[in-house]
């Protein structure tokens, strides 16, 4: 019912709106069309100066409101450059944004039309102005993209050889994350060898790398504080995508291809708890590729431990394959579990 | 080839200009059945009205869908039993399910990016400029054009089935990128829906070509005598430019669809490669899923141009004649349009980013996609250049040009942010984009193609829109959208994904809600204020104040040198000649301050 009231409200403002409208048509015959005109100008001219005004005072309101609730604090080295690059892009667009909107409502308001057939200011071209204005733009570029590559080619330099691997598989709607073990070392993996029941990534037995493996379930990864972590991507599905707000990085990941990402972690997850004044704290893996309806419920996290914390933490997993009987599987992958996407289903409403 | 060819005109023959004057105008439509003179009808200036008036209704239909997916973003834990009204199941209990949340903001994108700012813009605009500006008949070919329209239209009738069918619409996202569009166990919109969508852009994609390459020969055969290229307006060369880019890269796009139909349909693995999915290992092997993102994007990206150049132009022509002033810098205008589209070709990449390509591949994109930060800057200093020390007259459409510039600036800078690489790795695919490509060519189109229709509606109709309700439709709209898409950088620099259904189980993220309820609450009320639009735009037609002087904004091109009510020809008698540029806004010696086109250099006066 109240659906029904707030219609015809809507209409009936839209009536009177209307016929405001009107009415200042026909008003504006009778009082002379010229005379409206200069005067409505005038009214538009102030308007527009006003709401400029006004707009400078709300972005600087806004500003404050969200000071601090902007970028997080940066928890790796070249997150750190990435945010002297952000202010400093912010700073050079800022000043164009505001000089040019200034210039824009400044003229609106100062050359509006006071009725009288004023004869303009024939000015149809002048080189030397485009030429000032095709060149500073283009040094702005050059320098922007100068500093951008640099720090493009050190986020995705290769990962250094002592950095730590870990493998971060996408699926709807979790993230799986597989540890080396004590051998350092990734098995091989199979999509054909994936079952739902007891060999979630597909790995293949007959390689002994895979026999130390860890897989946690639950999407936490942990990594040791300033000690370089190297991730390899993959996706059992769809694509996904693993997104790090706190460390300035993203990374797809698209089955039947493994993308890499490496960062080297400077603040635990407990000192930023400190940091944020935050207990709650954690760091978040959001998937930022659509991948289906659970999209928005593809969390994981990250423990950004001291290497005794990693250590004990590490001690305490029990390998994939002391989980999961490997005899017990069944050969082929057809004799998977069917309620399998009901299970994620079931998981994407329960994470809400 | 001579403009005073006869016309075929449906199955009755009506005369061009040379054989019988008089019967151009008045007699016509007794000899011409309803059905061919507004509905098969051949003439562009019908034509225009029809794909405006269908872009209308997609509009509508799209932004109530931003409406409802607003709702559970901005009040994810209240319902709204209005919605059950009007999606059923799909929002039981006035809530939305995500599967209906994801098909809302796939079909938002898809309808305003294609069916709207596409079709509904360039269709329009083309339609009703190239042959007037130009000083054609009507289009080179009369029937492919209204054939684009068919296309159009039947394109339209089965993306508007797809809402319908019990799996719902496509929702994976305006892009539909595979595996998740190309797989029926991946997602519920991937099903009979999907299907559907690909059927309708591929008929789109005709629509575009047929309606692109009759433009293209327009402008470049068509032209009256006198009116070289150096003298045509710069929403032809805008225009023009549109239909060069429309015509290259949507073959591409649809060569992309179609392998995807195989890929969904025939067991084909283009796109598809070692998936495991609802309980199952796919055979697919070696195919590549970015594949299809470089297919998308070769279109997708010029798309962005197709969408905003035809705003360029007429934001150029408005600005021009209601400051009285010429437009600074015709030919820094037309290079920077070339200059645009050309890099438009070369920049798709920076789309893909973080797909995992190679970051030497990626610089390369980098640094093409920041070139574009120079012609884009050239434009805005010659608009703001052009109404300096202007004369300037605020109608509706002068104020939505004035937008539709303070838009630009606004949204191409923050493009400066995600064209760079090294930047993009943060923002990419968050709220940040979201609101950067709302800005820029999405109100930024709009605000271009509304200074169109307010400018050249006396010359679609012969009637006035409303002015008072013009300027309350542009005030609320230019300061909505900035209270909509502004605070939406701040939860994009927070990092905050776009395509979300509900944000409260983010620690990162959750202290947004009170800004996305914020965001909400204007959004519907811009929503209402655009029916505000519509409502002006429909009673003007019929009860809008009657044009009086056929040249009712003091302009110099020659769409205001035909009749108030022009017939299928649009001239009496001759088509007229052109002598000089369009932007002499000038003394004429007799106390206008215009010269129209088509008059006479005087003695001793220098051409432009």
């Amino acid at each position: 019912m109240s659906g029904f009231i707030i219609i015809t409200l809507i209409i009936l403002v839209f009536i009177v709106i209307y016929q405001i409208g009107k009415a200042s048509e026909y008003a504006a015959v009778i009082r002379g069309e010229e005379k409206v005109k200069a005067s409505t100008n005038r009214t538009i001219a102030i308007l527009l100066l006003a709401m400029f005004v006004l707009s400078i005072w709300g972005i600087w309101m806004c500003n404050d409101l969200f000071k601090g609730k902007l970028l997080p604090v940066a928890a790796c080295a070249t997150g750190v450059n990435y945010d002297m690059m952000f202010n400093m892009t912010t700073l050079v667009t800022g000043i164009v944004f505001f000089l040019t909107q200034a210039v824009l409502f400044w003229f609106a308001f100062r050359y509006r039309s006071t009725g009288d057939k004023r004869t303009t200011f024939f000015f149809p071209h002048n080189n030397k102005l485009e030429i000032i204005w095709t060149t500073i733009p283009a040094i702005a570029m050059a320098i922007l993209v100068a500093i951008g590559l640099r720090n493009w080619f050190d986020v995705t330099s290769p990962a250094p050889p002592e950095a730590t691997v870990v493998e971060v598989v996408g699926k709807q709607f979790n993230w799986l994350i597989r540890y080396p073990g004590k051998d350092k070392e990734l098995g091989k993996r199979d999509f054909r060898k994936i079952n739902d029941a007891n060999n979630i990534l597909g790995l293949d037995w007959s390689d002994p790398h895979n026999m130390d493996d860890i897989i946690a379930q639950n999407g936490e990864l942990h990594v040791v504080v300033n000690k370089p972590v190297k991730l390899l991507i993959g996706s059992r599905d769809v694509i996904h995508d693993v997104g790090l707000p706190h460390f300035r990085m993203k990374m797809d990941a698209v089955p039947g291809i493994t993308t890499t990402l490496w960062f080297t972690p400077t603040i635990t997850t407990d000192s930023m708890k400190l940091i944020t004044h935050n207990p709650d704290f954690v760091y978040e893996i959001s998937c930022d590729q659509v991948c289906g309806k659970g999209h928005y419920s593809m969390r994981g996290t990250v423990i950004v431990q001291t290497q005794a914390e990693y250590d004990k933490w590490m001690a305490a997993q029990q390998t994939y394959y002391s989980q999961n009987a490997p005899g017990a599987a069944p050969t082929t992958p057809a004799a998977a579990p069917t309620d399998a996407p009901k299970k994620d289903s079931v998981k994407a409403v329960t994470m809400k | 080839m001579s403009n005073q060819e006869i016309i075929i005109d449906g199955p009755n023959v009506v005369h061009g200009g040379d054989t019988a004057p008089t019967d151009m105008h008045g007699h016509e439509h007794h000899e011409q059945h309803f059905i061919w003179k507004y509905i098969f009808s051949q003439d562009h200036k019908i034509i225009s009205k029809q794909f405006l008036i269908t872009g209308i209704i997609w509009a509508i239909i799209g932004a109530l869908m931003s409406v409802f997916f607003r709702l559970q973003l901005g009040f994810p834990d209240s319902t709204f039993p209005i919605m059950e009204k009007f999606l059923g199941d799909w929002a039981k209990g006035g809530k939305l399910t995500p599967e209906f949340y994801y098909a809302l903001i796939t079909m938002h994108g898809t309808i305003l990016v294609f069916f709207v700012l596409t079709a509904g813009l360039s269709g329009t605009f083309a339609n009703l400029l190239i042959p007037y500006q130009v000083g054609a008949r009507d289009m080179a070919s009369p029937f492919m054009n209204m054939l684009s329209y068919w296309f159009f239209f039947a394109a339209s009738i089965l993306m508007f089935t797809s809402l319908f069918v019990e799996t719902g619409p496509a929702s994976g996202g305006w892009t539909t990128y595979p595996p998740l569009s190309a797989l029926k166990e991946a997602s519920l919109g991937s099903g009979v829906g999907m299907d559907l969508w690909l059927m309708s852009m591929a008929l789109f994609v005709v629509s575009s070509l047929l309606g692109g390459l009759n433009y293209i020969s327009t402008v470049l055969n068509m032209r009256t005598k006198g009116m070289t290229m150096t003298r045509l307006p710069l929403t032809i060369w805008a225009l023009f430019f549109t239909a060069v880019l429309g015509v290259l890269s949507f073959p591409v796009l649809f060569s992309g669809l179609v392998l995807l139909i195989f890929d969904r349909n025939f067991g084909t693995s283009f796109y598809l490669s070692e998936i495991f999915i609802g309980g199952k290992a796919l055979p697919h092997v070696g195919g590549s899923a970015i594949l299809y993102q470089h297919l998308f994007w070769f279109l997708g990206h010029p798309e962005v141009y197709i969408i905003m150049l035809p705003g360029m132009g007429m934001a150029s022509e408005v600005l021009s004649t209601n400051s009285r002033k010429p437009i600074f810098g015709y030919f820094a205008m037309i290079i920077s349009l070339i200059g645009i589209t050309l890099l438009a070709f070369l920049v798709w990449a920076h789309h893909m980013f973080v797909t995992g390509m190679s970051p030497f591949l990626g610089s390369i994109f980098v640094l093409l996609t920041l070139l574009i930060a120079v012609p884009s800057a050239v434009k805005v200093f010659n608009w703001l250049t052009t109404i300096w020390r202007g004369n300037i007259r605020f109608t509706p459409a002068m104020l939505f040009a004035l937008g539709f510039v303070s838009l630009f600036i606004s949204g191409g800078l923050t493009g400066i942010f995600l064209g760079n690489s090294a930047l993009d790795i943060h923002l990419h695919d968050t709220y940040f984009v979201v609101a950067h490509f709302h800005i820029v060519m999405g109100v930024s189109a709009f605000f271009g193609m509304f200074a169109g229709i307010y400018h050249w509606f006396p010359k679609m109709f012969g009637k006035f829109m409303n002015n008072s309700l013009g300027y309350i439709h542009f005030f609320i709209t230019f300061i909505g959208s900035y209270l909509i898409f502004w605070p939406m950088h701040y939860e994009g620099i927070a990092g905050m994904p776009r395509r979300y259904y509900d944000y409260s189980a983010w620690e990162s993220f959750k202290h947004f809600q009170g800004i996305n309820a914020f965001i909400s609450i204007v959004a519907i009320i811009v929503f209402f204020t655009q029916l505000l639009f519509v409502v002006n735009f429909f009673t003007s037609i019929f009860r809008g104040r009657k044009l009086t002087n056929p040249n009712p904004w003091g302009a110099t091109t020659l769409e205001w040198t035909t009749p108030i009510h022009p017939g299928h020809g649009n001239w009496v008698g001759e088509i007229p000649e052109v002598y000089r540029w369009p932007y002499d806004y000038k003394d004429d010696g007799h106390g206008n301050d215009f010269i129209p086109q088509t008059t006479p250099l005087r003695p001793g006066e220098e051409e432009h």
